[in-house]
Protein backbone atom coordinates (compact mmCIF):
# COMPACT_ATOMS: atom_id res chain seq x y z
CA UNK A 1 0.00 0.00 0.00
CA UNK A 2 2.80 2.32 0.91
CA UNK A 3 5.25 1.02 -2.09
CA UNK A 4 1.95 1.93 -4.66
CA UNK A 5 1.73 5.29 -3.07
CA UNK A 6 5.20 5.85 -3.16
CA UNK A 7 5.58 5.03 -6.49
CA UNK A 8 2.97 7.26 -7.36
CA UNK A 9 4.37 10.30 -6.03
CA UNK A 10 7.51 9.05 -7.56
CA UNK A 11 5.82 9.17 -10.76
CA UNK A 12 3.77 12.33 -10.11
CA UNK A 13 7.29 14.13 -9.37
CA UNK A 14 9.25 12.67 -12.60
CA UNK A 15 6.39 13.70 -14.66
CA UNK A 16 6.24 17.47 -13.36
CA UNK A 17 10.08 17.87 -13.55
CA UNK A 18 10.62 16.15 -16.85
CA UNK A 19 7.53 17.38 -18.58
CA UNK A 20 8.42 21.22 -17.66
CA UNK A 21 12.18 20.56 -18.67
CA UNK A 22 10.70 19.19 -22.12
CA UNK A 23 8.31 21.83 -22.69
CA UNK A 24 10.93 24.81 -21.90
CA UNK A 25 13.76 23.09 -23.88
CA UNK A 26 10.82 22.35 -26.73
CA UNK A 27 9.85 26.61 -26.89
CA UNK A 28 13.42 27.69 -26.96
CA UNK A 29 14.27 25.39 -30.00
CA UNK A 30 10.51 26.08 -31.40
CA UNK A 31 10.98 29.88 -30.88
CA UNK A 32 14.56 29.83 -32.69
CA UNK A 33 12.96 27.95 -35.61
CA UNK A 34 10.39 30.14 -36.07
CA UNK A 35 12.18 33.71 -36.03
CA UNK A 36 14.56 31.81 -38.59
CA UNK A 37 11.31 31.07 -41.01
CA UNK A 38 9.52 33.91 -40.29
CA UNK A 39 10.20 35.26 -43.88
CA UNK A 40 8.62 32.73 -45.69
CA UNK A 41 4.96 32.93 -44.39
CA UNK A 42 2.32 30.17 -44.18
CA UNK A 43 -1.25 31.67 -44.93
CA UNK A 44 -4.31 29.95 -44.68
CA UNK A 45 -5.56 31.36 -48.41
CA UNK A 46 -7.10 29.59 -50.89
CA UNK A 47 -5.80 31.63 -53.34
CA UNK A 48 -2.36 33.64 -54.08
CA UNK A 49 -2.58 36.90 -52.60
CA UNK A 50 -0.55 38.42 -55.69
CA UNK A 51 -0.21 37.94 -58.69
CA UNK A 52 3.29 37.01 -59.82
CA UNK A 53 4.28 34.13 -61.80
CA UNK A 54 4.55 30.95 -60.04
CA UNK A 55 7.70 28.47 -61.10
CA UNK A 56 6.49 25.56 -58.73
CA UNK A 57 3.57 24.23 -56.62
CA UNK A 58 4.08 21.12 -54.18
CA UNK A 59 1.77 19.61 -51.52
CA UNK A 60 3.68 18.93 -48.31
CA UNK A 61 3.13 18.07 -45.01
CA UNK A 62 5.17 17.78 -41.27
CA UNK A 63 3.53 15.73 -38.49
CA UNK A 64 3.88 15.06 -34.71
CA UNK A 65 2.68 12.72 -32.43
CA UNK A 66 2.92 14.10 -28.66
CA UNK A 67 1.58 12.94 -25.32
CA UNK A 68 0.98 14.43 -21.93
CA UNK A 69 3.16 13.80 -18.94
CA UNK A 70 2.17 11.93 -15.82
CA UNK A 71 1.49 15.15 -13.62
CA UNK A 72 -0.72 16.98 -16.56
CA UNK A 73 -2.83 13.55 -16.63
CA UNK A 74 -2.96 13.73 -12.99
CA UNK A 75 -4.51 17.32 -13.10
CA UNK A 76 -6.30 16.63 -15.89
CA UNK A 77 -8.16 14.09 -13.90
CA UNK A 78 -8.84 16.38 -10.48
CA UNK A 79 -9.99 18.98 -13.11
CA UNK A 80 -12.64 16.80 -14.84
CA UNK A 81 -14.38 16.51 -11.76
CA UNK A 82 -15.27 20.19 -11.20
CA UNK A 83 -14.88 20.79 -15.06
CA UNK A 84 -14.00 23.89 -16.99
CA UNK A 85 -11.10 24.43 -18.97
CA UNK A 86 -7.96 22.16 -18.70
CA UNK A 87 -5.29 24.20 -18.57
CA UNK A 88 -2.67 22.05 -18.86
CA UNK A 89 -3.65 20.71 -22.15
CA UNK A 90 -3.20 23.97 -23.97
CA UNK A 91 0.64 24.35 -24.04
CA UNK A 92 0.46 20.59 -25.01
CA UNK A 93 -2.02 21.25 -28.33
CA UNK A 94 0.66 25.06 -29.26
CA UNK A 95 3.53 23.18 -28.81
CA UNK A 96 2.13 20.18 -31.27
CA UNK A 97 0.80 23.09 -34.10
CA UNK A 98 3.97 25.04 -34.20
CA UNK A 99 6.01 21.78 -34.02
CA UNK A 100 4.07 20.44 -37.32
CA UNK A 101 4.32 23.68 -39.26
CA UNK A 102 8.05 24.43 -38.31
CA UNK A 103 8.57 20.50 -40.13
CA UNK A 104 6.51 20.99 -42.70
CA UNK A 105 8.02 24.48 -43.69
CA UNK A 106 11.65 23.03 -42.96
CA UNK A 107 10.73 19.86 -45.46
CA UNK A 108 10.57 22.59 -48.45
CA UNK A 109 13.28 25.18 -47.73
CA UNK A 110 13.15 26.34 -51.77
CA UNK A 111 9.27 27.63 -50.81
CA UNK A 112 8.53 31.34 -50.88
CA UNK A 113 5.24 31.31 -49.46
CA UNK A 114 2.86 28.36 -47.83
CA UNK A 115 -0.41 28.38 -49.00
CA UNK A 116 -3.93 27.35 -47.83
CA UNK A 117 -2.43 26.01 -44.86
CA UNK A 118 -4.89 23.13 -42.60
CA UNK A 119 -4.64 21.74 -39.21
CA UNK A 120 -5.67 18.17 -38.75
CA UNK A 121 -5.99 16.35 -35.16
CA UNK A 122 -6.21 13.32 -34.16
CA UNK A 123 -6.65 10.91 -31.42
CA UNK A 124 -4.69 7.72 -31.86
CA UNK A 125 -4.90 7.23 -28.56
CA UNK A 126 -8.68 5.75 -29.11
CA UNK A 127 -9.17 2.05 -28.24
CA UNK A 128 -5.95 2.00 -25.96
CA UNK A 129 -7.86 3.01 -22.71
CA UNK A 130 -7.17 5.95 -20.98
CA UNK A 131 -3.19 5.11 -20.28
CA UNK A 132 -2.17 6.90 -24.02
CA UNK A 133 -3.44 10.10 -23.85
CA UNK A 134 -1.41 11.15 -27.50
CA UNK A 135 -2.67 13.31 -30.59
CA UNK A 136 -1.40 13.60 -33.46
CA UNK A 137 -1.10 17.03 -35.04
CA UNK A 138 -0.42 17.42 -38.98
CA UNK A 139 -0.06 20.89 -40.99
CA UNK A 140 -0.35 20.78 -45.06
CA UNK A 141 0.13 23.16 -47.76
CA UNK A 142 0.51 24.04 -51.11
CA UNK A 143 4.36 25.22 -51.09
CA UNK A 144 4.42 28.15 -54.14
CA UNK A 145 8.10 29.06 -55.37
CA UNK A 146 8.01 32.49 -57.64
CA UNK A 147 9.56 32.85 -61.22
CA UNK A 148 10.93 36.17 -60.67
CA UNK A 149 11.77 35.79 -56.89
CA UNK A 150 15.21 37.82 -56.55
CA UNK A 151 16.98 35.85 -53.71
CA UNK A 152 19.64 36.20 -51.23
CA UNK A 153 20.64 32.93 -52.34
CA UNK A 154 20.08 30.55 -50.00
CA UNK A 155 20.81 32.05 -46.62
CA UNK A 156 18.38 29.76 -44.97
CA UNK B 1 7.53 15.95 -45.75
CA UNK B 2 7.37 16.77 -49.21
CA UNK B 3 4.07 14.99 -50.98
CA UNK B 4 3.83 16.87 -54.28
CA UNK B 5 6.72 14.92 -56.15
CA UNK B 6 5.20 11.77 -56.30
CA UNK B 7 5.16 9.54 -60.00
CA UNK B 8 5.36 12.98 -61.66
CA UNK B 9 2.04 13.72 -60.47
CA UNK B 10 1.53 17.38 -59.34
CA UNK B 11 -0.52 17.40 -55.63
CA UNK B 12 -1.77 20.54 -54.19
CA UNK B 13 -4.54 21.40 -51.51
CA UNK B 14 -5.91 24.45 -53.38
CA UNK B 15 -8.57 24.29 -56.25
CA UNK B 16 -6.04 25.33 -58.93
CA UNK B 17 -2.57 24.93 -59.49
CA UNK B 18 -1.25 28.32 -59.48
CA UNK B 19 -0.11 29.18 -62.69
CA UNK B 20 -1.02 26.38 -64.63
CA UNK B 21 -4.70 25.91 -66.40
CA UNK B 22 -6.58 23.03 -65.62
CA UNK B 23 -7.87 21.93 -69.18
CA UNK B 24 -10.13 18.47 -67.58
CA UNK B 25 -11.55 17.43 -64.80
CA UNK B 26 -11.90 13.28 -63.92
CA UNK B 27 -13.40 13.30 -60.93
CA UNK B 28 -12.42 12.37 -57.20
CA UNK B 29 -9.39 10.02 -56.75
CA UNK B 30 -8.67 8.39 -53.36
CA UNK B 31 -5.70 6.62 -51.90
CA UNK B 32 -5.99 4.79 -48.11
CA UNK B 33 -4.03 2.46 -46.15
CA UNK B 34 -4.95 1.01 -43.05
CA UNK B 35 -2.10 0.58 -39.99
CA UNK B 36 -1.86 -1.09 -37.09
CA UNK B 37 1.03 -0.08 -34.64
CA UNK B 38 3.14 -2.75 -33.48
CA UNK B 39 4.12 -3.92 -29.52
CA UNK B 40 7.46 -2.87 -28.64
CA UNK B 41 6.40 0.93 -30.35
CA UNK B 42 3.18 0.74 -27.75
CA UNK B 43 5.33 -0.42 -25.05
CA UNK B 44 7.99 2.34 -25.63
CA UNK B 45 5.14 4.74 -25.80
CA UNK B 46 3.66 3.80 -22.78
CA UNK B 47 6.76 4.74 -21.26
CA UNK B 48 7.17 8.04 -22.92
CA UNK B 49 3.57 8.87 -21.51
CA UNK B 50 4.81 9.15 -18.00
CA UNK B 51 7.42 12.23 -19.08
CA UNK B 52 5.37 13.28 -22.04
CA UNK B 53 6.94 14.55 -24.99
CA UNK B 54 6.88 13.69 -28.62
CA UNK B 55 6.27 9.67 -29.89
CA UNK B 56 8.54 9.48 -32.53
CA UNK B 57 7.57 6.11 -33.66
CA UNK B 58 3.97 6.83 -34.10
CA UNK B 59 4.62 10.00 -35.78
CA UNK B 60 7.33 8.37 -38.36
CA UNK B 61 4.23 5.40 -39.07
CA UNK B 62 1.29 7.89 -39.57
CA UNK B 63 3.67 9.59 -41.86
CA UNK B 64 4.66 6.56 -43.91
CA UNK B 65 1.12 5.77 -43.85
CA UNK B 66 0.16 9.25 -45.36
CA UNK B 67 3.15 8.82 -47.86
CA UNK B 68 1.47 5.80 -49.44
CA UNK B 69 -1.91 6.70 -48.90
CA UNK B 70 -1.07 9.83 -51.10
CA UNK B 71 0.74 7.57 -53.14
CA UNK B 72 -1.84 5.32 -54.52
CA UNK B 73 -3.77 8.49 -55.13
CA UNK B 74 -1.48 9.48 -57.51
CA UNK B 75 -1.43 6.14 -59.10
CA UNK B 76 -5.47 6.11 -59.72
CA UNK B 77 -4.93 9.97 -60.82
CA UNK B 78 -2.49 8.78 -63.53
CA UNK B 79 -4.37 5.87 -64.74
CA UNK B 80 -7.09 7.70 -65.67
CA UNK B 81 -4.77 10.03 -67.65
CA UNK B 82 -4.65 12.87 -65.19
CA UNK B 83 -1.04 15.09 -64.46
CA UNK B 84 -2.41 17.01 -60.88
CA UNK B 85 -4.68 16.37 -58.17
CA UNK B 86 -5.80 19.54 -56.52
CA UNK B 87 -7.65 20.21 -53.21
CA UNK B 88 -6.52 17.25 -51.49
CA UNK B 89 -7.76 16.71 -48.33
CA UNK B 90 -6.43 13.81 -45.44
CA UNK B 91 -9.35 11.90 -43.23
CA UNK B 92 -8.09 9.53 -40.68
CA UNK B 93 -10.42 7.11 -38.97
CA UNK B 94 -9.57 4.60 -36.30
CA UNK B 95 -11.40 1.22 -37.62
CA UNK B 96 -10.55 -1.14 -34.38
CA UNK B 97 -8.47 -1.00 -31.30
CA UNK B 98 -5.09 -0.15 -31.92
CA UNK B 99 -5.55 0.19 -36.08
CA UNK B 100 -6.29 3.68 -38.33
CA UNK B 101 -7.26 4.46 -41.42
CA UNK B 102 -5.84 7.12 -43.37
CA UNK B 103 -7.18 8.51 -46.36
CA UNK B 104 -6.57 11.22 -48.68
CA UNK B 105 -8.78 11.95 -51.60
CA UNK B 106 -8.42 15.12 -54.37
CA UNK B 107 -9.75 15.61 -57.56
CA UNK B 108 -8.16 14.68 -60.89
CA UNK B 109 -7.38 16.94 -63.34
CA UNK B 110 -5.31 17.79 -66.62
CA UNK B 111 -3.12 20.85 -66.89
CA UNK B 112 -2.53 22.85 -70.16
CA UNK B 113 1.12 23.74 -71.07
CA UNK B 114 0.77 27.11 -70.35
CA UNK B 115 2.77 27.33 -67.54
CA UNK B 116 4.86 30.50 -67.33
Amino acid sequence: MLIEFLIVVFLLVLGFTSGKLLELRHYKSIREREARWSAVPAVTFRTLPDQRPVAASVLVAGSVVISIDFWKRFLSGLRSIFGGELLSYSPLFDRARREAVLRMKESCPKADLFLNLRFETVSISKGAGRRIGSVEVLAYSTAIRYADEVRSEETR
Amino acid sequence: MLLGDISGITITNVEAVPGRKVTEHYGVVQGSTVRAKHVGRDIMAGLKNLVGGELKGYTQLLQDARKDAVERMARQASELGANAVINVRFATSSVTQGAAEILAYGTAVKLGDDAH
